[in-house]
């Protein structure tokens, strides 16, 4: 009853056009903005930041960034840790050889930097498809995790072979280092989370992301109707890898605070990002965030079941962990195919005719 | 070009200079030659048919005409020059626009996305924009929607405005790729095999659009068809292939008492 569009008229194309053209699911989405900007930040302890919340929302903007590539514009992509890696390694160049550049635009520069590097390795794309498309991005998986363990100038030639971000703040503030607190970690990357899926949702619904869905759906028809393939896939990569380098410089410089190549970004990212979109469902921005709260929440979560509660030893608890997570994925898939996404959209069809269904 | 060759009177009605001519085209696939030495043209404002049995090289002919076939030999001109090789995608936004033989429609899309990927050749607004829904992304955004929704009723699909065509019945699937070649306004518009596989009622639907188009736009229209009644009834002028190479050019009259053309059809006696 609550859920309707009755006498909900568009009178203009732009209103039409809209994100979110029932007034019911604008009126949820602005609800929850202003609860994750305005409320959150005070409830929030260095539990849930680090546990929960970081990782979601970094890997929200990782899913967004794979999703665009493969969920919109159809090209499978296996090097999505590398180029988190990428966005990794930029972020802390920039931060030790320019200690007064201020870290958002730190942030924003290794997006462009793995912009540059996913067109690079994109470039294939022209020629091969599918299957071979993923293995060729494996290959840049491998190449460059070995390319920042090979080359010690990554690391500014420290002992470990560990990168660590140095204290930076923004507005006075210490977003990355040991001073920091968890509401404004948790605010420096909501914001980005916040801007840049606005700007995938704007990107996907216009023109560019009919052009991506056009070489997704049919490369030959999209191709004779006036998309140019290369300039197309080149963007597709180009700002897929923005994304994915963003959220790896995220990942590195305010989450992990510290990292290993080999360790923080090896193929299992690649896996996991890849799930998310699986799970939460292909080309849905929507569904990039419910896959990658699944994939952070559902492991939270079954640990503190059989740790907590039931009292396993942690070792059987975690071995568990993959099982359990692992079959759900399988039954999940099987159930639901395409996602959460298609999910969602079937209860917002049912729920609009409810509890009338004809 | 001289001022007799810029207009002839067929069948009581004036149609135009030539838009597209063919000159001499070869086209082979290794020792198969798909089209064999074919020169005709097709005029301003007519509709011009390609007629054949299977195998006649018909859909070649098309694919050369919009790029995505290189000739080995031949030229092709487009409005009084001399066309380049050059990519489907760069011809597409010279004003050629067409439908295919089994529908290749983006079936993740709405019919509406579906027809305004059509208007992608019009669009032009940058990826800054784009990503700020603002200023020129925005603006382009409000008038070519406005065109694809004139070409949505012209086409009387707008109750499946917002539904994914992946959902909808195969002769609908047909009117919305034929709305997609309408929304990038071409200057000469491709239709390959439109009719295939439609009933009687659906094929009737569907001419009256074809002649829609024609009368109401002005569109020049080349396109293949099995159907003789169709073709003989809607057609200006005819090309008639057999083998790739022509047998047959005119009005369909001419065509029809053509006796290359009947021996083509009808087979012809050994004896």
């Amino acid at each position: 009853m609550l859920y309707r569009e009755a006498g909900d008229f568009k009178t203009s194309y732009a209103k039409d056009q809209q994100t979110f053209p029932i007034a019911f699911d604008r009126w949820g989405y602005f609800i929850t903005i202003a609860f994750a900007f305005l409320v959150v930040p005070f409830l929030i302890n260095d539990y849930w930041v680090n546990a929960v919340v970081l990782p979601f929302l970094i890997y929200s903007i990782a899913a967004i960034g794979l999703n665009i590539l493969t969920g919109y514009c159809g090209q499978v992509s296996l090097g999505t840790g590398g180029f988190m890696a990428v966005g990794a390694f930029s972020a802390y160049k920039l931060m030790t050889a320019f200690p007064e550049l201020s870290m958002i635009i730190v942030i924003l520069l290794s997006g462009g930097v793995t912009a540059f590097v996913g067109i690079l390795f994109g470039l294939p794309s022209l020629r091969i498809k599918g299957f071979y498309l993923a293995v060729a991005t494996l290959a840049a998986q491998f190449f460059l995790v070995w390319m920042f363990n090979k080359f010690p100038w990554f690391y500014n030639y420290s002992a470990s072979g560990q990168i660590s971000a140095p204290e930076r703040s923004v507005f006075g503030f210490a977003v990355t280092g040991a001073n920091v607190t968890p509401a404004v970690s948790y605010l420096f990357c909501l914001c980005f989370v916040f801007v840049l899926a606005w700007a995938a949702r704007n990107l996907t619904r216009g023109a560019n992301g009919r052009k991506w869905m056009a070489i997704r759906d049919m490369d030959i028809a999209a191709e004779i109707i006036g998309v140019d393939p290369l300039k197309t896939k080149l963007t597709a990569f180009g700002v897929s890898s923005f994304y994915i380098g963003i959220a790896g410089a995220l990942l590195f410089a305010i989450y992990l605070g510290a990292a290993e190549v080999g360790e923080a970004f090896d193929i299992s990212k690649s896996f996991l990002v890849l799930f998310m979109i699986i799970i939460g469902g292909l080309g849905s921005i929507f569904g990039s965030f419910a896959g990658a709260a699944f994939m952070v929440l559902m492991p939270v979560l079954l640990k503190n079941i059989m740790v907590g509660y039931l009292g396993w030893p942690t070792d059987l608890a975690s071995h568990f962990q993959f099982v359990i997570v692992g079959g759900l994925i399988v039954i999940f898939l099987i159930l639901e195919p395409h996602g959460f996404a298609q999910l969602w959209r079937l209860a917002k069809e049912k729920l609009r005719l409810w509890p009338f269904p004809h | 070009m001289n001022m007799q060759d810029s207009y002839i009177t067929v069948d009581g009605r004036t149609i135009g200079a030539p838009v597209m001519e063919m000159k001499n085209i070869t086209l082979r696939f290794g020792g198969v030659v798909a089209i064999k030495d074919i020169s005709f043209d097709i005029r301003e404002g007519e509709i011009r048919a390609i007629i054949g049995p299977n195998g006649a090289g018909k859909s070649s002919m098309l694919n050369v005409i919009n790029g995505f076939y290189h000739p080995q030999e031949g030229e092709v001109w487009f409005r009084g020059a001399k066309r380049k090789p050059m990519k489907p995608h760069q011809i597409a936004k010279q004003g050629l626009a067409r439908t295919f033989q089994n529908i290749a429609l983006f079936k993740g899309m709405s019919t509406l996305d579906n027809i305004m990927t059509g208007r992608l050749t019009h669009m032009k607004s940058n990826m800054v924009s784009q990503m700020a829904w603002w200023g020129k992304a925005q603006d382009e955004e409000t008038a070519n929607r406005e065109v694809v929704e004139k070409i949505i009723d012209f086409l009387e699909i707008q109750t499946i405005r917002k539904t994914p065509v992946g959902r909808l019945p195969y002769g609908l699937q047909k009117r919305v790729e034929l709305g997609r070649a309408l929304a990038a306004e071409p200057k000469l518009l491709l239709l390959d095999e439109p009719m295939a596989g439609m009933n009687v009622e659906e094929k009737e639907d569907m001419s009256r659009f074809i002649l829609d188009v024609n009368d109401e736009f002005g569109t020049t229209i080349a396109l293949i068809e099995h159907d003789m009644g169709v073709v003989m009834d809607i057609a200006d002028r005819v090309v008639v292939m057999d083998y790739g190479q022509k047998i047959g050019d005119g009005t369909p009259d001419e065509v029809r008492s053509n006796q290359a053309v009947i021996d083509a059809y009808l087979g012809v006696s050994h004896d």
